[in-house]
């Protein structure tokens, strides 16, 4: 038996936790790209700033688009609800609400991380430092990941965590592939300029894929294989149809244990049969753009009914 | 200003006392380097478990470590027959006086404790009267506070019959000296408290309703996760394997209390509440409250819950009421206190606001109500200036202030940069009241860090030690 307060506390730790982690891989892109290439910096932190849906916050906060500002404003910046600092902070306080329900190490991992990282987020991030701040947001997420797989029962607790992680990752993936779905069409696929190799990496890199895209594909970067990857590929982590695996057995274990099955059920159902069925072919002639927009818009759905069928308020 | 007080270690006359020697020895034999180590790994433990507490009105530090001391406070087996004695039939009278006091109240009418005491008393409750709770138990966790003025005078400073906190504290410091000095426990015989847990568990579905069927549902109420409190109200639901709730996830369903589960509203049997009497159900005290169960004292009312502790407790340990103990625990037990009361000015009597007025330097005046030493005043510790701002303030409301002399509380020595020093402790053991009076060989020692200090609450810069009952 679980309340469904505390169901709506593991819920949110884990979107938070993996929101944490997002952030710092979106900055890891953006600053791979910026110094790849000096000419267009600008308009590639616009794109991490859209991918990570902070653009109007940001630009209400700053005039330039520099590596300095953007990374101040999704890792440490308090006042951005969706930085690392305060998704960390966020994913501590649903842990400490919800504290019964983790484990002792899972908890600990957490605490941790919110100590070590409120610590090194506490002063502007020195330029040089960036790429060991953005290594260590990475290694704390993924202690507490180690904790959390590593020591938890795999019960309803599990079960509504696991439902966070991934409708958080979903939306994380689906919108980096929406920000930068046009360096994907297949008119533009053709030409293959030094430029779009670039902007196809950077996609890769932010969902952690630039190498392993290439243990699956051929080594070249084809803009239908990255979709693909990334859309429909069932042993990638961070692909739509990964997500969406997860997200239905564990409903599905809910649904069993519970003896009921609720809206979000169907739901997610729907998404995860549309996903299994299409192909990367279809979703292009239907149009990837739309594809996406619908896919978040499902995603977000499919929350909202997680939260009303589970009782979380 | 320093008084000459009894330390429970080394006391200047007599030398090292006997519950201390097996520690002594061992302590002798230590590195002093690595002692200051281990010091510093039972702060880490404590950081990294979030043991912490909120100090109310500072922003910045909102979560704060309790100081631990490593050096425990040791207490014989002989010397906690004699508490256990004394606090066992303390406990009685307190519950048996709430009986009385929402009944019959035979008290008032012997004329032992005035009536307008009772009547003007804020902590009251009317909505309690002719009520009897599950059991017939009043107050089931009682924290009552000691202190120790020589070899063998022992007095309560107060019985906190509400909602007691610090127990964590005490399973806490016991598992961080296990893990810190395991070869200490395998030296010297000490009596276990981890169970307290598992005693509190049983303690309260042995209190259920009569009504229930089967194993009772208990859940532990908090106000939520910004309460001070809040670590120790997660960590006994945890410890006990019940839920922890909160008012927003409790209603009242068909004339139970039920809590909103992901598979719908369940029943609870007994409400292990860390939520204080107005804040309980808005539809019967403070309507602001979010922090309760709207009709829970309709449920309670019909039997069909049980609160621990009762609405209307905080009558048996208001500070007014305090005084009279003595004749409280005579009237119930028909035997005198075993253990001692400290000498009380009432404040609302002239003649006593006369003598404390006179002699405020010398005493420590009490808010009635107050507590976790806020709002109180340590005469010889004042400043001239703070002596007279609170003299106004006392004679302007002579009836919200008591007045105690200022004691010598006991010492026990601390560990400091420079060895070890001597600080005041009090001891606040743990009781546990079902069909029958259980308490945990141990307790929680509060110690003013400060030299000389007398205050030793944790608000207020106090610390806290490991106890140890020997099972001598």
């Amino acid at each position: 038996m679980l309340l469904g307060r505390t169901a709506n506390g593991l819920y949110w730790m884990n979107r938070y936790i993996e929101r944490a982690e997002n952030m710092a891989r979106l900055v890891d892109a953006g600053l791979r790209m910026a110094l790849t290439r000096t000419q267009n910096a600008s308009e590639e932190w616009n794109s991490v700033l859209l991918s990570a849906g902070s653009d109007a916050a940001f630009t209400q906060k700053y005039s330039d688009y520099t590596a300095a500002n953007v990374a101040d404003f999704l890792l440490r910046d308090t006042a951005n609800p969706s930085s690392t600092m305060t998704s960390i902070e966020t994913a501590r306080n649903n842990a400490r609400m919800v504290r019964t329900a983790l484990t002792r190490e899972t908890w600990e991992s957490i605490n941790e991380a919110w100590m070590s990282l409120k610590r090194m987020l506490a002063k502007p991030i020195d330029e040089r430092d960036l790429p060991s701040v953005l290594d260590a947001i990475k290694r704390e997420t993924a202690l507490i990941r180690g904790a959390f797989y590593g020591t938890m029962l795999r019960n309803e607790i599990f079960d509504f965590s696991q439902l966070g992680t991934y409708v958080e990752r979903a939306d994380n993936t689906a919108r980096i592939l929406d920000v930068k779905y046009y360096v994907l069409l297949p008119s533009i696929s053709w030409v293959g300029s030094t430029l779009d190799n670039y902007q196809w990496e950077s996609i890769l890199r932010s969902v952690s894929a630039h190498r392993s895209y290439r243990w699956v594909y051929e080594a070249d970067y084809k803009p239908s294989n990255i979709a693909d990857y990334l859309i429909l590929n069932v042993r990638m982590p961070r692909s739509l149809t990964f997500c969406y695996r997860f997200l239905t057995e564990h409903l599905k274990f809910l649904g069993d244990d519970y003896g009921e099955r609720h809206a979000c059920h169907v739901t997610a159902g729907k998404t995860q049969a549309m996903l299994s069925a299409g192909s990367i072919k279809d979703i292009f002639d239907a149009g990837l753009h739309e594809f996406l927009a619908n896919f978040i818009r499902d995603n977000i759905r499919l929350g909202d009914e997680i939260a009303q069928d589970y009782r979380f308020y | 200003m320093r008084l000459a007080a009894f330390d429970e270690m080394l006391p200047e006359i007599s030398g090292l006392r006997k519950p201390y020697s097996a520690y002594d020895r061992w302590l002798k034999e230590q590195d002093p380097a690595r002692l200051t180590e281990k010091m510093q790994d039972a702060e880490r433990v404590f950081r990294k478990t979030g043991i912490t507490f909120a100090v109310y009105g500072e922003q910045e530090a909102s979560e704060r470590l309790i100081p631990f001391d490593i050096v425990p406070r040791i207490i014989s087996g002989n010397e906690w027959r004699r508490l256990t004695q004394g606090i066992e039939q303390r406990v009685q009278a307190l519950n048996a006086f709430l009986d009385d006091i929402y009944h019959r109240q035979e008290i008032l009418r012997a004329g032992r404790v005035p009536k307008e005491l009772i009547a003007k008393n804020e902590a009251f409750l009317p909505e309690m009267i002719g009520v009897r709770p599950p059991a017939g138990v009043y107050t089931h966790i009682i924290g009552v506070d000691i202190v120790r003025i020589s070899e063998n005078e022992f007095y309560v400073l107060e019985d906190n019959a509400r909602t007691p906190s610090g127990v964590s504290y005490m399973l806490e410091n016991r598992e961080t000296m296990m893990q810190l000095f395991p070869e200490l426990f395998q030296q010297i015989k000490v009596r276990p408290v981890e169970n307290y847990p598992q005693l509190l568990r049983q303690s309260l579905a042995a209190v259920r309703p009569q009504s229930t069927n089967g194993a009772p549902t208990i859940a532990v109420l908090t106000p939520g996760s910004f309460n001070s409190a809040y670590f120790e109200h997660a960590f006994l639901a945890d410890q006990m394997g019940v839920q922890l709730v909160e008012g927003q996830d409790l209603r009242v369903v068909d004339g139970h209390v039920a809590m909103r589960t992901t598979e719908g509203y369940k029943q609870i049997d007994v409400l292990y509440r860390r939520v204080d009497d107005s804040f309980l159900d808005p539809l019967t005290f403070r309507p602001d409250s979010a922090l309760g169960v709207p009709g829970i004292m309709d449920v309670y009312r019909a039997g069909n819950i049980t609160i621990a502790n009762a609405p209307g407790t905080g009558i048996a340990d208001d500070k007014a009421i305090y005084s009279y103990m003595p004749e409280i625990v005579e009237f119930y037990t028909g035997r005198k206190a075993i253990l001692g009361n400290i000498p009380t000015w009432r404040c609302s009597e002239p003649d006593s606001l006369k003598y404390v007025l006179e002699h405020i330097d010398e005493l420590v005046v009490k808010e009635v109500h107050g507590s976790g030493g806020y709002g109180m005043l340590v005469g010889p510790a004042a400043t001239k200036k703070e002596c007279e701002h609170f003299s106004k303030k006392l004679a302007a409301r002579p009836s919200n202030y008591i007045a105690q002399p200022t004691l010598a509380l006991s010492t026990c020595p601390i560990l400091t940069d420079k060895g070890l020093a001597p600080r005041h402790v009090d001891l606040r053991p743990y009781v546990l009241v079902s069909d029958r009076i259980q308490i945990v060989p141990g307790g929680l020692t509060r110690v003013a860090l400060k030299e000389g200090s007398l205050v030793v609450n944790s608000s207020q810069g106090g610390g806290t030690k490991d106890t140890w009952v020997l099972d001598d």
